[in-house]
């Protein structure tokens, strides 16, 4: 194996917990009624196309992405639509979103949903674009970017790079892990398919050395794919950011404030390039993805595949149900998730696991005062220092926590991971990024 | 239907905790305190229980009747302040000077800054330094260690100066070095490292300090460039005006190996609180404190100076913090 690369600066290793590493992919059950937030990607919401009383077939185009940074919609179930109204999403508030009682499981016409791998990629540069844009894909790594956005480079850049994310940096998490395993060829002619719409001719996948498997299969596929190569990477958390995932695999660094084709890079994820190979190959719009469902309690720690709008309580019914001492949900991983208020919001095209904590593990211990031992310094993987922009943020003194680089700051939360008093960098953090943001925007 | 707890992410924590911090450097200090235990028998027991004890109490005072806040005296940055403050007295200090030490360590030290955390200061170094001053005949007079296995339980009434005070007076009286190291009292190279000559509890044995700072390194409780950078500045330092004139400059390996220098180097001038943060500042503060130790020993009026450089450059500290900042992700733009 070729040597292991990593970022150089900061990170830390949580203990990686991957519970559910060996439990293939199953397909969950169809929900009873299936509802779809119309704010699932970033930037603008989807706007609704449909009715009360609309009848709707899988893979439907139910709402639009109008405005630049935006999406398209589908249903992922078939059935009728019962009401457009406010639901509790997974972010706490409450949001628009399309309820339809689900009915049997009539596809779309136009879909393919044969099994047959098709490998020859027929659609021109600008096609793979268009459709990628009809069927709504966006970066499952948990940004939920629009993926056609991110493939159309900008006047006068070039990309020369296709990076794709298969590191899996979140302890617990095992999603991408699985669809590098069971999908890899479908997953690898995604790659290549995107390599075409950015016109590059490398692309390197990334993926931490505690996945042994997944890339002794890659390295073997990717044989027949040319330009396609497999880099090992040393377990260090947050690998997984785009700014560490550049400098670990083709050791470029990211200008502070500028995005990764400054410096001719395009970073996606390993879901998404197999989302991209189902858009572009079988015309099956984003309606479903891979969800992992772990825990130290839960009993059957699992990867569903599972329709959008389906509840989170569905999924953990088929992990074997919300163990007894089930202190927190989070949506998506420990480092970077969110806790969740209700366990009856829906999966959206950002979840990519269900993490269940046990009480005792849940609340945050008592902070204590600050040392200054530094450390959260050392761990900062964008070279800032979190001590002092947490206490800048506490005051007020904006002005300074931007001349400080606070916009720098990825939210990876290895600071607080590391912080021997236990103190909440983090959200500290977040806040000033907020504030500084809001005063940057409005200078503008 | 479950409450459940909603809070922001990371939502795991590592196994950092300020108590284990402490406690690794009470650990790392095991060695010292054996070694002077060896040498001066019952006396440095007495000084190190009555040091901690002191420390411990004077926290629990000040945090439940005076600032009326939470008590932490249970997270052992009492104890670590207690035991270097032992560290830098003579074995035979009367007990109460050292009670009045420990009420200034703790108290102008430590917590009339707000306490733990917010210390600019070195608090073990303010009390020994505020000793030195008050107290100079006792805290002057050392006493010659006399190792358990030859039957020493307590330490003799007979003193003696330390190394560095034998030179300081040798050179003072217009000595040559040659002279001043055929002295009866100058302890041998081999005494040097083991710790059997004059000198405070905690500067005896280099060899013992350096184990201890060696474990503070495994367990990423200190740097180790910041120890190191201090003593390869006073190698450095000390060296070239030994070059230039060595009837009048000692050989810089005695002075790696007299006073307190490897105590100050290891465990006063790393202590985390009034230490500066980032890599590079650390170094600047390193050498500072290397050749502000050696400027004492050489042209001051103290033989020892280690304590003031510390004192002097943490001072320095949040300018240091202010100018040297970690090198930010992203800020050269590579091709």
């Amino acid at each position: 194996m070729k040597s292991l690369k990593t970022f150089t600066r900061g990170g830390v290793h949580p203990e990686e917990n991957k519970f559910s590493e060996n439990a293939a992919i199953e397909a969950l059950p169809l929900p009873k009624q299936a509802v779809i937030p119309l704010g699932q990607n970033l930037g603008v919401p989807s706007k609704p196309i449909v009715k009360k009383g609309d009848e709707v077939k899988v893979g439907q185009l139910i709402a639009k992405g109008e405005a630049f940074i935006s999406a398209n919609l589908h249903s992922p179930v078939s059935g009728k639509v019962v009401k457009i109204d406010d639901a509790i999403d997974s972010s706490g508030y409450r949001r628009q979103a399309i309820f339809v009682d689900v009915i049997d499981d009539v596809w779309d016409d136009s879909i393919d949903t044969s099994p047959t791998i098709v490998r020859q990629i027929s659609l021109s540069k600008q096609e793979i674009i268009q459709r990628i844009k009809e069927c709504g894909i966006v970066g499952l790594g948990g940004a939920t970017f629009p993926t056609h956005v991110k493939l159309m480079v900008p006047d006068g850049k070039k990309a020369e790079y296709l990076i794709i994310n298969g590191v899996e940096c979140e302890p617990y998490l095992t999603s991408d892990h699985r669809v590098m395993l069971e999908k890899g060829e479908e997953m690898l002619i995604g790659v290549k398919i995107l390599m075409k719409a950015l016109e590059v001719e490398k692309a390197v996948i990334g993926i931490e050395n505690n996945k042994p498997d997944a890339i002794r299969h890659l390295t073997e596929l990717s044989q027949a794919y040319t330009g396609i190569m497999v880099q090992a990477l040393k377990v260090k958390y947050p690998q997984g950011g785009e700014k560490q995932l550049i400098k670990a695999t083709v050791n470029r660094e990211v200008p502070s404030g500028k995005l990764p084709i400054e410096v001719g890079c395009v970073v996606s994820n390993v879901g998404t390039a197999l989302a991209v190979y189902d858009a572009v190959q079988k015309n099956k719009p984003l309606i479903e993805r891979v969800v992992t469902v772990t825990g130290k309690s839960v009993r059957k720690p699992s990867n569903f595949m599972v329709r959008i709008g389906t509840p989170v309580t569905e999924l953990i019914a088929a992990a074997q149900g919300l163990p007894e001492n089930t202190g927190k949900v989070i949506n998506g991983g420990p480092m970077m998730g969110k806790a969740l208020t209700s366990i009856d919001v829906p999966i959206t095209k950002g979840s990519s696991g269900i993490l269940i904590m046990k009480s005792e593990d849940s609340r945050r211990p008592a902070p204590k005062p600050c040392i200054r031992c530094s450390k959260c310094t050392e761990v900062c993987p964008m070279g800032l220092e979190p001590f002092l922009l947490a206490k800048l943020a506490k005051l007020a003194i904006y002005d300074k926590a931007e001349n400080e680089k606070i916009m720098d700051c990825i939210e990876c939360g290895s600071c607080q991971f590391t912080c021997p008093s236990q103190l909440p960098l983090l959200d500290f953090l977040r806040l000033g990024k907020q504030r500084v943001g809001l005063l940057i925007r409005t200078r503008k | 239907m479950s409450i459940f707890t909603i809070s922001g992410s990371p939502h795991v924590h590592g196994d950092e905790n300020v108590k284990k911090i402490m406690y690794t450097v009470v650990y790392a200090m095991v060695p010292a305190m054996l070694v002077s235990v060896y040498f001066f028998g019952l006396d440095a027991l007495r000084i190190l229980l009555i040091s901690v004890a002191a420390c411990l109490f004077f926290e629990w005072v000040f945090q439940k009747y005076l600032i009326k806040g939470p008590v932490t005296i249970n997270d052992g940055s009492a104890v670590v302040a207690g035991i270097l403050l032992a560290f830098n007295i003579p074995a035979n200090i009367p007990s109460w000077i050292l009670i009045i030490g420990a009420l200034v360590t703790i108290g102008v030290g430590k917590m009339s800054f707000g306490g733990l955390g917010k210390n600019p200061f070195n608090p073990a170094l303010v009390g020994r330094v505020f000793m030195l001053i008050s107290f100079p005949v006792q805290m002057t007079s050392w006493p010659i260690p006399k190792p358990i296995i030859d039957g020493g339980l307590l330490t003799d009434a007979v003193t003696g100066p330390t190394a560095l005070g034998l030179l300081k007076e040798g050179i003072g009286a217009g000595k040559t070095i040659d002279q001043i190291m055929t002295d009866p009292a100058m302890p041998e190279y081999i005494d040097r490292l083991t710790g059997n000559m004059g000198g405070s509890l905690g500067e005896m044995s280099a060899i013992a300090l350096i184990l201890g700072g060696i474990f503070m390194v495994w367990r990423k409780v200190i740097n180790w460039q910041l120890p190191v950078s201090i003593i390869a500045t006073v190698f450095v330092f000390a060296g070239i005006f030994h070059l230039i004139d060595p009837t009048h400059y000692i050989d810089p390996m005695f002075h790696l190996f007299t006073g307190g220098l490897m105590l100050g180097a290891i465990y006063m001038a790393t202590d985390m609180v009034s230490s500066p943060m980032n890599m590079s500042g650390k170094l600047i503060y390193g050498v500072g404190i290397g050749l502000l130790t050696i400027i004492i020993r050489l042209w001051g009026a103290y033989p020892e100076g280690i304590s003031f450089a510390i004192l002097i450059m943490n001072a320095f500290t949040p300018l240091i913090n202010n100018s040297f900042k970690p090198k930010r992700f992203g800020l050269v733009t590579k091709k």
